[in-house]
């Protein structure tokens, strides 16, 4: 238990999220690009910090899906910011030593010639520690 | 030396959970004057009153300090008492030990603590007390009701037919406001027009009633019962005396292409209009930004075929002065703009709607005659999409409302259930947070939009509408699937959150009569003086103070009018003694007081006076209209001859309390 409220704790301080703001509405799943990819939605994400249900979010490949295009964070009504939420996660995740999902060498090979650059910083941000 | 009682109320355990008031009591019995001092449970109850009405008798109490809640709650009460007991009522003080000491306060000790010095500073207070008597001034039996929508008409026939005069201030060409706009109106779905027009007759043809419309408030005077208030008749450049209503001049005017603020933009009308057909007063307007007359001096169509002679290019603005003893506010409410909300592509497509464009679509009077069809092609829409909430319950800078504007929920029950009704073939969604429908025969009307005409309710908010062709795609979620999902839709109507009226804040500022921050007018107390605001003799009616449906806009806007009723049918009022006055041997006529009243209560008079070397010399000092002060004190701190005192609150009395407190 202890465990799992520093869990929340820590995903709190590092989004400076309020869950108890939101109301529960679903305008964030509603507007999100990458609902379909995910297992866990922005207002499920919501929902679990504020429970203190991390694990499963972290255990998910969902905050590797969010693409923040901070949509539900410009649309939330309560300014709850959910995509802060799943960053937040994803920092948790990706902190720990080893976790790496992608290393910078990993990349050349999976490039495109189509892919935007910007897409490229993303991921780097995303993927390597 | 007055001779002081000091009753220490417990409120319950409201005082007498954090403050120990035996201490209390026991503690101030010492304080200089004080020959009396007693706790109660509670003071204000009749066993409490009469408790002190025995001990002012039996110990010959000269003033007294009330320990208890507000003096904003219960002063009156215990002024009543004193008075019941023989004293003059301004001998009696409160500390506040609830609201400024028991209720802030978690711990006995400090709750404690504070109560006894406030105690003390209110002893120090009553020791330098003096009797005051209030002056009397007359009523002005006439009324003023700004705003002319069901509210402030129902207000005003309460009023009149009460048998006093009265007058409604509308802003726009007719009263009626926005339930003229209204089609069918829940939850009994009798027709607006068929339930209003009847009361705009009643209005405009009574004889105690006076309707200013095309009327503005630009300044308010005066106080309770003798208000001064400037009215500006906005030029309508048709004489109102002459002008029969017969619409002709409205068939022929040439400038055809004005939006029709009516059908809130979605046709059009002339440049000389009358916004509907049971306006009411019947009487036409030219709108001086479309007519060609008025802006190049050609045309003059209308003033050709008016029969009657009624129009005049050249009328101007007028502004008259009426006296009214009590003034309601009724200035009504509008939808928020959608200009925040691109997400629903409202200035994208005009298929996208507000709930009040949706009523004007639906209504037999409307741009399509009643007719349920698309504004973008005139083509019956065959799926629908409500958006509830939309700039309602929203937290955050710029994100919208913070409340819940009450009536949309119901609304569009009514319109998803009227449309399922008369159109069997189309598919109507509703998305929801929450559906809120509590009041008489509310939540059975919801229930019978989604059980006998099959409205699909979907828990989820919508997250984006995109025009796509002739469609709207609409991208919501489906909460309780736990799916996202797409609807192409014909029409999306949005819930647009309500909001008072732009006019309402400057016009409050004319009254002194204060708002909160979503600037609705705000109660002289949230449960026991809801009409009334705390400006005394302004009274609030409709939904200037909070959003509301037409049942609880009647409702209050009757409450409104009794307490009006109450104030008129006084002949005379009390005015509040402690009022400023000065010593005209200290004043120097220097005018400082005068710049600082906001009341305008200050004047000077030259006055002759006999000098200690027995010559007479004229000097100019300051007078205070005592009907007109206010009491708020300004003048005081600006004086600087310190001749300037506020009786019931001299700087000698202030000084006493704050040494009370500091020793
Ligand atoms: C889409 C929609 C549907 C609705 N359907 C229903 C329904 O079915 N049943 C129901 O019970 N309720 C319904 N309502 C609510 C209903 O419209 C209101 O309860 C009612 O109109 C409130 O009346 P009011 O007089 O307070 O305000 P308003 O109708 O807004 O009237 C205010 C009047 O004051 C005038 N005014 C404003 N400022 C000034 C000023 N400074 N000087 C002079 N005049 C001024 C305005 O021009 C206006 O005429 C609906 C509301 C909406 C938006
Ligand atoms: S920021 Fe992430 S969670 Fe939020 S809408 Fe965009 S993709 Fe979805
Ligand atoms: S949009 Fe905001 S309020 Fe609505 S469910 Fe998502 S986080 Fe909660
Ligand atoms: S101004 Fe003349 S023409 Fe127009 S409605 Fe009045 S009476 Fe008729
Ligand atoms: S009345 Fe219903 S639709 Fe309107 S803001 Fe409140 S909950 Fe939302």
């Amino acid at each position: 238990m202890a465990e799992r409220n520093n869990m929340k704790e820590q995903i709190l301080r590092t989004s400076g999220v309020n869950p108890l703001k939101c109301m529960r509405c679903g305008k964030c799943s509603a507007t999100c690009p990458a609902y379909d990819e995910m297992e866990y939605h922005p207002h499920q994400f919501v929902y679990m910090v504020e429970t203190g249900d991390i694990e499963p979010l972290l255990n998910s490949e969902s905050f590797y899906k969010c693409l923040t295009c901070f949509a539900c964070v410009d649309r939330c009504p309560r300014s709850v910011e959910p995509a802060k939420l799943v960053e937040a996660a994803r920092l948790m995740v990706i902190r720990e030593q080893g976790k790496n999902r992608l290393k910078p060498d990993d990349i050349p090979a999976q490039l495109d010639e189509d892919m935007p650059q910007q897409l490229l910083v993303s991921a780097l941000r995303k993927y390597s520690k | 030396m007055q001779r002081i009682g000091v009753f220490v109320c417990w409120c319950g355990t409201n005082i007498a959970g954090t403050v120990d008031v035996v201490k209390v009591a026991q503690t101030l019995a010492n304080e200089p004057g004080v020959v009396f001092s007693a706790d109660y449970q509670y003071m204000c109850s009749q066993a409490g009153q009469d408790m002190i009405k025995e001990a002012v008798k039996k110990h010959k109490l000269t003033g007294l300090v009330i320990c208890s809640c507000s003096p904003r709650m219960h002063e009156a009460t215990f002024r009543k008492t004193a008075a019941a007991a023989g004293l003059n009522p301004y001998m009696v003080e409160i500390a506040n030990i609830r609201e400024q000491c028991s209720w802030v306060h978690k711990e006995m000790p400090i709750g404690t603590e504070k109560a006894i010095i406030l105690g003390k500073a209110a002893v120090a207070k009553v020791n330098l007390n003096a009797p005051l008597t209030p002056g009397e001034s007359p009523v002005t039996k006439r009324a003023l009701v700004i705003g002319g929508g069901i509210a402030g008409i129902q207000t005003a026939l309460d009023i009149a037919d009460a048998g006093f005069p009265v007058d409604i201030v509308e802003k726009l060409p007719t009263i009626g406001g926005k339930m003229a706009q209204l089609d069918k109106t829940f939850p009994t779905l009798d027709c607006a027009a068929c339930i209003l027009t009847p009361k705009m007759v009643d209005a405009g043809q009574h004889e105690k009633i006076r309707i200013f419309s095309y009327s503005e408030v630009t300044d308010i005077g005066g106080f309770v019962g003798n208000f001064h208030v400037t009215i500006k008749k906005k030029a309508r450049y048709v004489r109102e005396d002459l002008c029969t209503g017969c619409g002709l001049c409205t068939e022929k005017c040439p400038q055809k292409k004005v939006p029709n603020e009516f059908n809130l933009g979605m046709d059009t009308r002339r440049a000389i209009y009358i916004p509907f057909a049971q306006a009411v007063p019947k009487i036409a307007a030219i709108d001086e930004d479309y007519c060609t007359m008025l802006k190049t001096g050609k045309c003059g169509v209308c003033a050709k075929v008016c029969t009657a002679g009624a129009i005049d290019y050249k009328q101007q603005d007028e502004y008259i002065t009426v006296d009214y003893g009590a003034i309601v506010a009724a200035t009504g409410y509008n939808p928020i703009s959608m200009d925040k909300f691109d997400e629903f592509a409202y200035s994208q497509s005009k298929d996208v709607i507000t709930s009040l464009e949706f009523e004007r679509l639906t209504n037999a009077a409307g741009p399509t005659a009643g007719k349920l069809l698309r504004p973008s092609d005139g083509k019956h829409p065959h799926t629908i999409v409500f958006v509830q909430c939309v700039g309602s319950r929203c937290s955050g800078a710029d994100k919208g409302k913070e409340y819940c504007s009450k009536i949309c929920c119901m609304y569009t029950a009514k319109h998803a259930m009227l449309t399922r009704d008369k159109y069997p073939d189309t598919d109507v969604y509703v998305f929801y947070i929450d559906v809120r429908t509590p009041g008489k025969n509310f939540d059975e009307f919801y229930r019978r939009a989604v059980e006998e005409y099959g409205v699909h309710y979907i828990k989820g908010m919508v997250g984006k509408v995109t025009p796509d062709g002739d469609k709207l795609v609409v991208q919501a979620s489906d909460l309780l699937a736990g799916k996202q999902m797409k609807i192409d839709a014909d029409l999306v109507v949005l819930a647009a959150a309500i909001e008072p009226d732009k006019s309402a804040r400057p016009l409050a500022t004319l009254l002194t009569a204060s708002m909160d921050t979503n600037d609705f007018f705000t109660e002289a107390h949230p449960k026991l003086r809801p009409v009334e605001s705390p400006t005394a003799g302004v009274f609030l009616s409709g939904t200037c103070q909070g959003p509301k449906d037409i049942p609880e806009t009647v409702s209050q806007a009757g409450a409104a009018a009794s307490k009006v009723i109450g104030l008129l049918a006084k002949d005379k009022l009390m005015g509040n003694p402690c009022v400023a006055h000065s010593d005209e041997m200290m004043c120097n006529g220097c005018s400082s007081c005068e710049k600082v009243c906001p009341y305008g209560a200050i004047t000077y008079a030259d006055k002759e006076y006999r000098m200690p070397d027995r010559t007479t010399k004229v000097r100019r000092v300051a007078v205070v209209n005592e009907a007109v002060c206010q009491g708020c004190g300004c003048c005081t701190v600006a004086c600087p001859s310190g001749a300037m005192d506020l009786k019931g609150f001299a700087s000698a009395q202030i000084m006493a309390e704050v040494d009370a407190i500091c020793k």
